[in-house]
């Protein structure tokens, strides 16, 4: 199987904004200036933590900073955080703490992981019968 | 969507999981994530950069040294809904901070040998021994035309503790590559059970 995510979106474009937080910052700004300086998160995210949008708000997107814009645009695709940080080539700390500010604003959902569910002998094993199934 | 209530999306319902890939330069890592990977290595120069260095706008094209690190990464898709990424860990000593980053989280490990260069495979053997909490296995990467080494000699060489399993792979074959996953999955998995019986 090829990577054939490529750069198309299948994304919603109703108007609706219900609420979002809608922060006029449209300056171009340094990787960490662009989060503040802030490099620990709310959220749990592990580089193969997947991130997807769940409603794709254009209104919300416009509001954004070109960073989290981007961001916010890739993950209609559901990406991992270290493959958002690989596409955009920022680094995966500034990456996380978008992450986590678009998912305080509800934009993103951060998927669990098998950590989530401390690795649990149930989804080992659904792991383990996966590993089996692949077409050698 | 009404975010209070759970994901109706079966997409949502997506998790993910990871295996940790060691070893020292040259041993095959990169062999073994690619020839299960079903997509291709990203360009994780970004990965790298630390805070400290983030600020610094270079100019495009400005004679920029970039620090370049192959980090081998990798991904396969076991059930629509069930994700599995292979992360390697790069070799060289001063990236040994993204060791503990890479392996938050991850079900397991796998330290690749080769009996070529073994000592190269000494400090990953030492960290998941000592500074990680990950079940780990160890692949012996067998070579095309290079002597073949008694398991129990490389199980001493490393000084290998006798319940860290310890099993030989191609890491050229996907077939191979595969087994040796199962390997790190089904030593999770015996673990795991020890834990937490019933």
């Amino acid at each position: 199987m090829t990577d054939s995510a490529k750069d198309v979106m299948t994304v919603s474009h109703d108007d609706k904004s219900d609420g979002a937080q809608t922060k006029m910052r449209s300056k171009r700004v340094r990787p960490y200036a662009l989060t503040g300086g802030r490099t620990r998160t709310r959220h749990h995210l592990l580089v193969e933590t997947l991130i997807s949008v769940p409603e794709f708000d254009p209104v919300l997107a416009e509001s954004l900073m070109p960073e989290s814009r981007a961001l916010y645009s890739r993950a209609c695709q559901r990406m991992s955080i270290a493959e958002l940080s690989a596409n955009l080539d920022l680094p995966l700390g500034v990456i996380r703490v978008l992450v986590s500010d678009l998912a305080g604003q509800n934009a993103v959902f951060i998927h669990p992981t098998a950590y989530a569910y401390q690795n649990n002998p149930q989804v080992l094993e659904r792991i383990l019968d996966g590993l089996k199934q692949l077409p050698v | 969507m009404d975010s209070s209530s759970s994901p109706s999306d079966p997409g949502l319902l997506t998790i993910s999981a990871k295996i940790v890939v060691a070893g020292g330069f040259g041993v095959g890592k990169t062999t073994l994530v690619n020839s299960v990977s079903e997509v291709r290595p990203l360009n994780t120069d970004a990965w790298m950069t630390e805070a400290s260095e983030g600020v610094d706008d270079l100019p495009p094209g400005g004679g920029k040294s970039k620090t370049t690190v192959a980090m081998d990464f990798g991904r396969i898709t076991l059930q629509p809904d069930l994700l599995l990424y292979l992360f390697g860990t790069p070799g060289q000593a001063r990236f040994w901070f993204l060791w503990d980053d890479l392996s938050r989280g991850a079900l397991g490990a796998v330290v690749l040998v080769d009996t070529n260069r073994i000592d190269q495979s000494f400090a990953a053997v030492n960290y998941f021994e000592n500074d990680s909490v990950l079940p780990f296995i160890v692949a012996v990467n067998r070579f095309e035309g290079k002597p073949e080494h008694d398991l129990a000699e490389v199980r001493e060489a490393l000084a290998l503790n006798e319940d860290v399993p310890l099993i030989e792979c191609d890491a050229r074959s996907r077939a191979s590559a595969i087994d040796v996953l199962q390997g790190v999955v089904t030593h999770s998995l015996s673990l795991a059970k020890v834990s937490a019986p019933g």
